[in-house]
């Protein structure tokens, strides 16, 4: 109980000391464009008055579902195959490993030609952006199970996709779930990155748009504290995950 | 008491083997050609009759746990076979369940789904009181929803003995399966080794490095040689179960075991060493003859 309002107390101590700081640099400093603690409130209200903020969320929050979770439709069954299939690994495993290292912010130019500037675009980025994280965990994921638990599924005669089913996913599913929470932190990065450029709302349209009409810092640090808050959010969730039975004896924490 | 095999295959059968090594020769391929082919086993011939627990000891090295693996179908044989009732072993069945020395169970699965594994029960009911049955065989009534993590090793090796036998085998091959734990547990799941196979009367071949736990748990103890090894003896064990390790005959047996797998060490040829020492000279090797078996 102790060690919990602790967990609770000391993270809040930091953030109000944060605040302190922050709102005192900006006083002391005499700025006039960086806003106050207090004018980011203010602002985000004003935000919610207009009725964009909860819009805003809802459209970043919509692109990145949506290009995860095809992400993870084509990227947990192709690594699979690529840990289980050796001859697939060597075909696929070099393209992946050249597409990987390009940051998805460079693949925003070809996002608009292909897709112009629409919600298409966005989720394509969200989607490449998670894509490579989760083929390559749970091509890893695969790769690593103890050949002794195939070998027990043998044993009783289990072959084939049900083998799939009932050893090599569940055996690979720890691994592949620190590869999804990864992905995950990515595609909160890049959609705020595809939306400053590929589309007309959003959390990244809204600081973008905060900035070019009228210098609105106010709002531009509102949108960020939401992308920070929501992206706590959204991690929470993911280790939400990771206590489950059945993935949390493959993960030392 | 002691009989020697003969190594000539052509030999009569007896119709109540249920296992039946044949002119069996294993040799590694070296997959580096510079270096030279792994020669393990030279020449195994072996029956075991239906029924039977026949414990392999043999020092490090000899190729104990890879007679296992072919046996149990997972490595092929350079030449020869093993027949399980008259027919040749050439992949894993679920009949011939095989329990290993690094613990197969699922982590993933609870007690009672790991011990559900196997079971070939078709309706829920049955399969229910198949896992409740031999949960409760092996001494862990109450942990049905605990997963493995929780549970010790001694535990955990319960769990995969229990689930190798809900699969209603007639055959186990077991791999030196209490190697990992510790002394006094190892005892323990001695015990309850020899209670379980009295009362179910499976046919097992059981490789160990520990000669006590040979002598303790088998009918007959078949002793190997160094490699590429044969086998150097086969020693029955007639003395009635429970068996007490202080007993004369159990004693006698031990060193004569002793003095068999002496007979590879240099200098040490006829002198029959303490037990103790043996022992832990043994359980050391018995590791590293595990990695080289499994590679």
């Amino acid at each position: 109980m102790r060690a919990r309002l602790e967990s609770l107390l000391l993270p809040l101590a930091v953030a109000f000391g944060f605040v302190a700081c922050w709102h005192f640099a900006v006083k002391w400093t005499g700025s006039d464009i960086f806003p106050t603690p207090r004018q980011v409130l203010t602002g985000t209200w004003e935000l919610v008055e207009k009725g964009v903020l909860f819009k805003y969320i809802v459209a970043s929050l919509f692109r990145v579902a949506t290009g995860y979770l095809l992400a993870v439709f084509v990227g947990i069954p192709l690594g699979l195959l690529m840990g289980w299939f050796t001859r697939f690994r060597m075909a696929l495993n070099p393209a992946i490993q050249v597409l990987r290292p390009i940051s998805p912010i460079a693949w925003i130019p070809v996002a608009i030609l292909w897709f112009g500037v629409s919600d298409v675009a966005p989720i394509f980025l969200i989607f490449l952006a998670s894509l490579f994280p989760i083929t390559v965990a749970a091509m890893a994921a695969v790769q690593n199970i103890q050949l002794v638990y195939i070998r027990a599924a043998r044993n009783f005669g289990i072959g084939g996709l049900e083998l799939f089913k009932k050893v090599v996913l569940p055996a690979a599913l720890p691994q592949i779930l620190t590869g999804l929470r990864l992905a995950l932190g990515v595609a909160w990065l890049v959609v705020v990155a595809a939306e400053m450029i590929a589309v007309n709302s959003g959390l990244g349209y809204l600081i973008i748009d905060a900035r070019n009409a009228g210098k609105r810092y106010d709002l531009v640090v509102a949108g960020m504290a939401m992308i920070g808050l929501i992206g706590l959010g959204l991690d929470f969730l993911v280790r939400r995950m990771e206590t489950l039975d059945e993935v949390r004896w493959g993960l030392s924490r | 008491m002691i009989m020697q095999m003969n190594p000539h295959s052509t030999e009569t059968r007896s119709p109540r083997a249920k296992i039946a090594v044949r002119d069996l020769w294993m040799t590694f391929k070296s997959p580096d050609k510079t270096k030279p082919d792994v020669h393990v086993l030279e020449d195994i011939n072996l029956e075991i009759l239906d029924g039977e627990f026949v414990c392999i000891v043999g020092p490090s090295g000899c190729g104990k746990s890879t007679l296992l693996n072919i046996a149990g179908g997972f490595f092929q044989a350079t030449s020869g076979a093993v027949r399980i009732e008259d027919k040749v072993v050439t992949a894993p069945d679920s009949r011939h369940i095989f329990i290993f020395q690094e613990n197969g169970v699922f982590p993933w699965l609870n007690v009672e789904d790991n011990v559900g594994f196997g079971v070939k029960r078709s309706t829920m009911a049955e399969r229910k009181k198949v896992v409740e049955h031999y949960v409760e065989m092996v001494g862990l009534t109450g942990f049905g929803k605990t997963y493995p993590r929780e549970l010790s090793g001694g535990m955990r090796q319960r769990v995969e003995i229990a689930r190798a036998l809900a699969a209603e085998p007639d055959v186990l091959f077991m791999d030196e399966p209490f190697g990992a734990l510790d002394y006094l547990t190892r005892l323990r799941l001695r015990a309850e080794v020899t209670q379980i196979w009295q009362r179910e009367r499976k046919t097992v071949m059981f490789v160990t490095h520990d000669v006590d736990e040979a002598v303790q748990l088998a009918d007959r103890v078949v002793v190997m040689g160094k490699r590429p090894s044969r086998i150097r003896d086969i020693v029955a064990v007639e003395v009635p179960r429970p068996r007490d390790l202080d007993d004369p005959e159990c004693r006698r047996l031990r060193d004569h075991i002793f003095g068999v797998m002496g007979l590879d060490h240099s200098g040490r040829a006829t002198e029959i060493r303490g037990v103790g020492a043996a022992e832990e000279e043994d359980e050391t090797e018995g590791k590293v003859v595990n990695l080289a078996d499994r590679r």
